[in-house]
């Protein structure tokens, strides 16, 4: 006959269990940081690539009142800028950002994993993926027939809306924490498709300030001191 | 106390089990490797606890091949899901009356 006490640790190992068994949670904040850095260099990119031009309505970022931003001759480096072509631009800075994203999310997230002892391909990594991508494909190849269509306004409001569902909807199979960060992307998103002028800023902070938000309150909550999922 | 005592599932005595169970609760189908890995067990002390749990009709063994590759997957039955739940709470009960 069990006591109580092995009865209340019995109950300890089912609940770590069924958590572990069908959520990845390896995910590494680090890595959240990291995408967000890369998200707001290439928002920087980009508003040094439109300059003042009003397309975008932005004046927030005038890097020009950065104190290191003379150094970087901004002129000349924007006007080099401007002799690519819009679309090639855009591409090239967004495919960037996600390639770097990517490969850092991928290394941190593969250390973690390591360190924690569970393995980087297993059933919950594959749910997770699957959901997340199918929204998100759906997504990219949306906000690429809009700008075949020159919606170009509409891009980076479809873009935070797709990644918003995306997260919300692969919230089941990591930590439950990525569900508000896709409902915020989800409110910028919508909010970047009422004001559509105000595209690069409302990108700038979904892909930029959220992330590196989350991956802060990602790394306080289940990385420091050792602590796990 | 001992009415509670007796909804304990005998079949969910031991540890691996509860353990399979619980896995096949949140999981649709699991192989048989990744069950090892969550539970840390030897393959012939998985075996041996799976067939337990197959003869109580608690879950469903599937067989099948991937190419050529032979592969199991284990699924709880709704018999299995309801005898777990009801030993779950079981011991909830237990454990709240002597808190």
């Amino acid at each position: 006959m069990k006591t109580p006490e092995q009865h209340l640790a019995d109950l300890g190992e089912i609940r770590s269990l069924m958590h572990r068994s069908s959520r990845f949670l390896s995910l590494s904040g680090i890595s959240g940081v990291c995408a967000g850095l890369f998200a707001l260099a290439g928002a920087a990119g980009a508003y040094i690539y439109l300059g003042n031009d009003t397309f975008f309505g932005l004046d927030v970022f005038s890097l020009r009142k950065f104190p290191g931003a003379k150094i970087l001759d901004y002129e000349s480096m924007a006007n080099r800028l401007r002799d690519i072509d819009f679309y090639t631009f855009f591409l090239i800075d967004a495919l960037l950002v996600l390639v770097g994203s990517l490969t850092v999310g991928y290394y941190f997230t593969k250390r973690k994993a390591k360190r924690s002892g569970a393995s980087l391909w297993d059933d919950s990594v594959k749910q997770l993926l699957i959901h997340l991508f199918v929204p998100l494909a759906a997504g990219g190849i949306f906000a690429l027939l809009l700008l075949a269509h020159d919606l170009i306004a509409l891009v980076a409001p479809v873009t935070l809306l797709f990644y918003g569902i995306a997260l919300f909807n692969a919230g089941k199979y990591t930590h439950n924490d990525i569900r508000y960060l896709g409902l915020c992307e989800i409110v910028l998103g919508l909010i970047g498709t009422f004001y559509p002028d105000s595209g690069l800023l409302l990108w700038a902070i979904g892909f930029g300030v959220l992330h590196i938000v989350y991956g802060i309150v990602l790394y306080y909550k289940y990385e420091r001191e050792g602590k796990e999922g | 106390m001992s009415n509670f005592l007796l909804q304990l599932n005998k079949a969910f005595e031991n540890r691996a089990r509860l353990g399979i169970m619980s896995v096949l609760m949140v999981n649709d189908d699991v192989e048989f490797n990744r069950l090892k890995e969550l539970l840390q067990l030897t393959d012939g002390n998985l075996a041996s606890h799976i067939a337990a749990l197959e003869k109580e009709n608690f879950i469903e063994v599937r067989k099948q091949f991937i190419g050529k590759k032979p592969n199991t997957t284990y699924i709880a039955t709704s018999e299995g899901k309801k005898a777990f739940s009801e030993h779950l709470d079981a011991l909830e009960k237990m454990l709240n009356q002597i808190r």
